[in-house]
């Protein structure tokens, strides 16, 4: 009989271990599964994981596509820690990349170097009125957080297109539903020469630092621990709760809304009707994953932007149907999540009486 | 129910063939073997859209042989991740095929690094020296399904699931809701959008919501088969788009637009082997092949198909136009004179309704 008994304290030893285990199991069941569908699974795997790393460019693109999924994670396991469900993420990410997005079609025939960091700080802007919505209504009324976010996300889709089909569309682009490209001085500088990496990946990196030393060195990442884990006790300190509903969804907006931004300023260059393949929802997967960590979330980010880049790289060399490169993609995720129970379990074998002090009498 | 081989599905096939074997063969730049790229914005399993250009793919490879390698990669979001993947195929490939709106200007960046690889873009209107753009008149066909929507219709209101108010979109509605009006003057369209291509929840929502109220036919620019399905459920119906998709709904699928990709696809690869590939914006419907009308439902009376027939061969030898005037906007005023019609270019920006469309 195999069983799961309950960790007396939590295994750090596992906690490293699991993510380890997970990737080995993905592995072997990866394999298993392309062999069955017939594809080489060496090849296969090759494809999924090391392929898209062997360049200069596959780097960069791992950059690109990691960047707004850290930079929203991290805002957002702030407030996990804190017990503030911000699900809204997509839709604080959308209204982030209309507002610097405004900005840039606003003085798209002028030179300068304001125009940027006019951008980032409409973004930020964008993508804290969002959330202020729930902030709001969470704090005042304590309507749930989790209703409000996602269902403004939608609300968020149906504005981007409203505007984008109104006063944001291009005057010359055949009534196409786009906006003008952006001008030189309102695209993000790239990082690597020939690649699409751009600031935003270092903006990034630097946001991470901060939000680390924020959670680990101040009294408000101490506050966020107390008032996630022990409410009662929190409100003993003269901690306040409504404080940190209106901090951590004003911090996690912010940093979606700049990853929006981020998005039209990078890699796309205008706004366009699609701008995020569910980077907002995806974020929530990459915080948990990455243990809502700060450091833990880079490399959860970069672990599922690589699952992407393999998925669309099997695709053309093994050619290997979506379905099944979504069914692997999945299936990482599965495991990695699935072997978190080892962290607080420990699997035993036997049935429950036969103790091993009984074993032995 | 059987379905109804028509002649000329047989002639299509044959014709093809023909122009095959007679393709010019020049002797400059020519290549043993080429290799060909697509991009779906799809599924390949959507059963409309990306099927269709799957199809084209396939019949790419059954008419070059050995001579061609193809591959592609489906699902691809429009937005940050197309540039990465039409980039990664041009490293692997001689020509690109983008098939959908919203990959126009990666295309056209990713071309600017590889002057050696071809691009054709399906939908957009940006060419280079080394991107052509390919459409097909899909709003022919619909000139032929809004004759049968306006002879079969009870209710007067066709219900219309939308993608996005792009022109090739509008177009559509305007072409169906004109050639419905001759034979119907008091009908109307309701449209609903639903923000996708592809999103057979939303689409079948849609669906479900304009039968509520009122309408006995859907019509849609979106790509899964979903509408026609919930059509089949509650007796009303419809028309496939872009595939046949009379499989899902036996009875309410009264005919489909049948996109046809290959002969394209076969002709452009055809040309890069040759080395006479050349940019272009191609353009053509129902004349050309690239747009077909499925076979008729048995349920749809004889009378219909003829009314439906005399449209889709009219406008193949050119005495029918979809768009002739007197066209009205939704206000109600003349915009296209009795005597003139719309051009190719005013078609292609085309941003207003016509009278009795409710979008």
């Amino acid at each position: 009989m195999l069983r799961l008994e309950p960790r007396a304290a939590i295994s750090r030893k596992m906690r490293w271990l699991t993510p380890l285990l997970a990737v080995a199991l993905t592995v072997l069941t990866g394999a298993v599964l392309f062999a069955a569908m017939g594809y080489d699974p060496i090849q296969s795997l090759r494809a999924f994981f090391v392929d898209p790393l062997t360049s200069r460019y596959g780097l960069a693109e791992l950059g690109v596509k990691a960047t707004p999924l850290i930079l929203i994670a991290t805002g957002l396991a702030v407030g996990f820690r804190a017990g503030v469900w911000n699900i809204g993420a997509e839709g604080q990410l959308t209204l982030g990349a209309l507002a610097g997005g405004s900005v840039a079609l606003l003085f798209w025939d002028q030179e300068g170097w304001w125009i940027l960091p006019l951008m980032g700080i409409a973004g930020v802007i964008g993508g804290m009125a969002w959330a202020a919505i729930p902030a709001f209504l969470k704090a005042r009324f304590d309507v749930n957080e989790i209703l409000v976010s996602l269902m403004l996300t939608y609300v968020g889709l149906l504005l981007l297109s409203a505007l984008i089909y109104g006063p944001l569309k291009s005057p010359e682009g055949f009534g196409f539903p786009e906006s003008r490209m952006f001008s030189e001085s309102a695209v993000l500088p790239g990082l690597l020469e020939g690649t699409r990496l751009h600031l935003g990946a270092a903006i990034t990196a630097l946001v991470v630092l901060v939000v680390w030393f924020l959670m680990t060195r101040t009294l408000f990442g101490f506050q966020v621990t107390v008032i996630g884990q022990a409410p009662a006790a929190a409100r003993f300190a003269g901690f306040s709760q409504k404080a940190m509903i209106w901090t951590s969804l004003l911090l996690g907006g912010g940093l979606a809304g700049l990853a929006g931004l981020f998005e039209v300023a990078g890699p796309i260059g205008q706004i366009v009707p699609t701008i995020s393949p569910g980077y907002g929802f995806t974020a929530i997967i990459v915080a948990f994953l990455g243990r809502l960590h700060p450091f833990g979330i880079v490399l959860a980010g970069l672990l599922v932007a690589l699952s992407y880049l393999g998925g669309e790289n099997a695709q053309i060399t093994v050619g290997m149907p979506q379905a099944v490169t979504g069914v692997f993609q999945g299936m990482l995720l599965f495991f990695l999540l699935a072997a978190d129970v080892l962290v607080r379990y420990r699997l035993r074998f036997g049935s429950p009486a036969s103790s091993p002090r009984a074993a032995r009498s | 129910m059987t379905p109804r081989l028509t002649r000329r599905h047989m002639l299509g096939t044959a014709a093809s063939g023909a122009a095959l074997l007679t393709a010019p063969r020049l002797g400059r730049a020519q290549m043993d073997k080429v290799r060909a790229g697509f991009v779906y914005v799809g599924p390949i399993g959507d059963h409309g859209w990306t099927y269709r250009h799957d199809v084209g793919r396939l019949d790419l490879e059954a008419a070059l042989g050995d001579k061609v390698e193809t591959s592609f990669v489906e699902n691809v979001a429009e937005g940050p991740d197309a540039e990465r993947v039409i980039r990664q195929l041009a490293t692997g490939n001689d020509i690109v095929f983008t098939t959908s709106f919203g990959f126009m200007n990666p295309t056209v960046r990713v071309a600017r690094q590889f002057p050696n690889v071809k691009f054709e873009h399906c939908t957009g209107y940006q060419t280079a020296e080394n991107v052509a753009v390919y459409n097909a008149k899909f709003h022919e066909g619909r000139a032929v399904i809004g004759t049968i929507a306006g002879h079969m219709s009870k209710s007067g209101i066709v219900g219309y699931i939308g993608s996005f108010p792009i022109p090739e979109v509008v177009m559509g509605i305007n072409a169906f809701q004109l050639a419905m009006r001759k034979v119907r003057p008091d009908c109307e369209i309701r449209v609903v959008w639903v923000n996708s291509w592809y999103d057979p929840g939303k689409e079948a929502d849609a669906a479900r919501t304009l039968i509520d109220q009122g309408a006995d036919m859907i019509s849609q620019h979106t790509d899964s088969p979903a509408p026609l399905q919930v059509a089949e459920e509650r007796g009303v119906h419809g028309f496939g788009q872009a595939s046949d998709m009379a499989a899902f709904a036996p009875n309410a699928q009264l005919t489909a637009i049948i996109d046809n990709w290959g002969p394209h696809y076969i002709q452009r690869t055809q040309a890069v082997l040759d080395g006479t590939w050349a940019t272009q914006n191609f353009w053509h419907g129902l004349k050309d092949g690239e747009v077909e009308i499925a076979p008729y439902n048995p349920n749809v009376p004889s009378n219909v198909i003829e009314a439906a027939e005399a449209v889709r061969l009219g406008i193949i030898d050119g005495t029918v136009h979809p768009f002739a005037g007197p066209i009205k906007n939704q206000a109600g005023e003349v915009v296209v004179a009795e005597g003139e019609s719309l051009s190719d270019e005013d078609l292609l920006k085309m941003d207003w309704y016509v009278e009795g469309v409710q979008a």
